[in-house]
């Protein structure tokens, strides 16, 4: 059964005021438990909506939202006992962080969870190493450390919760491709090592293709698509068309296919494309 | 919740009220507030709600918006007009039971009270409403000029003012999002008791001082990148002009607030 569910799931914000705005219309989806989800869309589109609402956070203003097939607003009361089970991490999630040492701050969503302290000692110094923050800084302050560094440790305050479902939207914005490489190699980690099901929001094709094993694509605020990457990217035309573009390796595919070279594959890795080209060459006895 | 706040949002239009000089609009709502304080008598009240009414129709902004700019204020209005209902024991009773009385005086001293500030926040949101804060504050910086000559500073004033209402939506935005942040590590915002309550508004608090903190120095920095040096040889860029309009309804308004407060004295 799909771990997370929407049915006709609409979202306006600020009704019934001139600034009267649609930003989540009509979207049915199901996600299957363990997936690794891309979430694309260009700016506006709807995302940071779409994904607040797993968790929660936003009630519907029409439709229904599933978790584990149960609806999530059935029990008003227990919605707090959902955020810990779909963790989320927003937008340049450093500006929530606030206790006076970087252990308190990923200690506390473990604590509001009201977990023994031996098992909150033990995830906090999990999810720190999880994310790549060494045991010294964990004593430090949140506000004396680099950018990328209290992000990481953000992002560790909500793996902490060790959340089923964990939601990322945008971990990597304003990060140098270092920092940026290293965020997603440990999420995709984190999601190796526990299983659960992660939804990364990302601007970057390049991210999406290297990690999801699906994605889901807004525009204009409605569903556009939610797939396999192959099947996505293969509809080259529209989505240049929405302002959102393709791997590199995708476009470099597309031209040579306009060029005459079809090899009836839809790449969007660098290292298949490899594979695919090498394979071209030795058809060819060129190699 | 937060966005329930609407005191200082704008509301773009081209009515008259829209178009009329900030500077009218400011004037006629202090004397729209004299009179509801002057005015002791019910009738006052009657011709001010008429005269606010007149105002929130010409101005054609929806009627739902005024209402919802007395939400903020719904429990000290319940809580005023509880005070007067309970606490005036002078005049003719109208219900007793064990130690409660309401009295005749009492019943309408709290409709009264209620009535007038319910009148108070709806004019002065309709100001808000059809006035940019940038028109807003510029006006206020003309009508206070003359204190400039007592060295009285109104332009960092003025300024000041901009900027604190410049940053109410952004701050509010960014409350929110502290907010929702918070809340899905489990902060438990709605009910629970004082104590739980308390205790989840340091991780909110926090981060918005240092935020706020933040952007202040940083606009300071930008200020000062463009070579901002307080209002002295400062030229503006809109340029206020009283209209015929403006004329004719500040002459209109005074002259209504005006017979209304004779009419107090005299009733
Ligand atoms: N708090 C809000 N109040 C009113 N409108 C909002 C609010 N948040 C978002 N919107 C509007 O809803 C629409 C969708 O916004 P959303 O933040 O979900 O987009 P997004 O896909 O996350 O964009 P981005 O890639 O820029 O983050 C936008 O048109 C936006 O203007
Ligand atoms: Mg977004």
């Amino acid at each position: 059964m799909a771990i997370l569910k929407a049915e006709g799931l609409t979202y306006v914000y600020g009704s019934g005021t001139p600034f009267e705005k649609t930003a989540v219309d009509h979207v049915d989806i199901e996600i299957e438990r363990g997936e690794f989800v891309g979430v694309i869309g260009h700016t506006g589109s709807g995302k940071s909506t779409l994904i607040q609402h797993f968790n929660g956070l936003l009630q519907p203003s029409s439709g229904k939202v599933f978790l584990d097939g149960k609806d999530i607003w059935e029990d008003k009361k227990n919605i707090r006992y959902i955020r810990f089970r779909v963790g989320l991490v927003f937008q340049y999630p450093e500006y929530q962080l606030f206790e006076d040492t970087v252990y308190k701050d990923i200690a506390f969503g473990p604590r509001n969870m009201g977990l023994p302290e031996d098992e909150i000692d033990r995830r906090v110094r999990q999810t720190a190493e999880a994310v790549g923050l060494s045991e010294d800084i964990l004593e430090r302050s949140p506000f004396e450390l680099s950018g990328g560094q209290k992000r990481r440790a953000a992002i560790a305050g909500v793996m902490a919760m060790q959340p089923e479902v964990l939601i990322l939207d945008e971990p990597t914005a304003g990060l140098d491709p270092k920092g940026r490489d290293k965020i997603l190699s440990k999420i995709k980690e984190y999601h190796r090592n526990t299983g659960c099901t992660i939804l990364l929001v990302s601007h970057s094709m390049e991210d999406v293709a290297r990690y999801a094993s699906k994605i889901l694509v807004m525009n204009e605020s409605k569903l556009f698509c939610y797939d396999e990457p192959s099947a996505v990217f293969g509809r080259y035309d529209e989505i240049i068309g929405m302002g959102l573009s393709v791997p590199q390796i995708t476009r470099v595919f597309n031209k040579l296919k306009n060029r005459g070279i079809d090899l009836h594959e839809e790449v969007y890795t660098v290292k298949y494309a490899a594979e695919l080209i090498a394979n071209e060459l030795r058809k060819r006895g060129k190699i | 919740m937060l966005r329930d706040i609407t005191l200082g949002q704008y509301f773009p239009g081209t009515s008259f009220v829209h178009r009329l000089d900030p500077r009218t609009k400011i004037i006629i709502t202090a004397a729209f507030i004299a009179t509801l304080f002057i005015g002791s008598n019910p009738v006052c009240l009657e011709a001010g709600a008429v005269f606010c009414a007149a105002a929130v129709i010409v101005s054609r902004i929806p009627v739902k918006m005024i209402l919802k700019s007395l939400k903020p204020i719904i429990m000290i209005l319940a809580v005023t007009s509880l005070l007067n209902l309970f606490l005036i024991n002078s005049g003719i009773p109208i219900f007793e039971w064990k130690f409660i009385k309401i009295t005749y005086t009492g019943l309408r001293t709290s409709i009264f009270m209620v009535v007038r500030i319910a009148l108070l926040v709806a004019g002065t949101s309709l100001l808000t409403y059809t006035t940019s804060p940038i028109l807003l504050t510029d006006a206020i910086e003309r009508l206070m000029s003359p204190l400039a000559k007592i060295k009285f500073p109104v332009h960092d004033l003025a300024m000041m003012m901009t900027i604190a209402l410049r940053f109410v939506p952004t701050l509010i935005e960014e409350t929110d999002k502290i907010m929702s942040a918070q809340k899905a590590r489990g902060v438990d915002m709605d009910g629970g008791r004082i104590a739980d309550k308390v205790k989840a508004v340091i991780p909110i608090i926090i981060p918005l001082f240092i935020s706020a903190v933040r952007r202040a120095g940083e606009l300071a920095t930008a200020m000062e990148c463009r070579c901002y040096r307080g209002g002295e040889g400062r030229t503006k860029m809109r340029q206020l002009k009283f209209g015929v309009s403006d004329v004719l309804a500040i002459l209109f308004s005074l002259y209504f607030m005006a017979a209304v407060i004779l009419v107090n004295i005299f009733l």
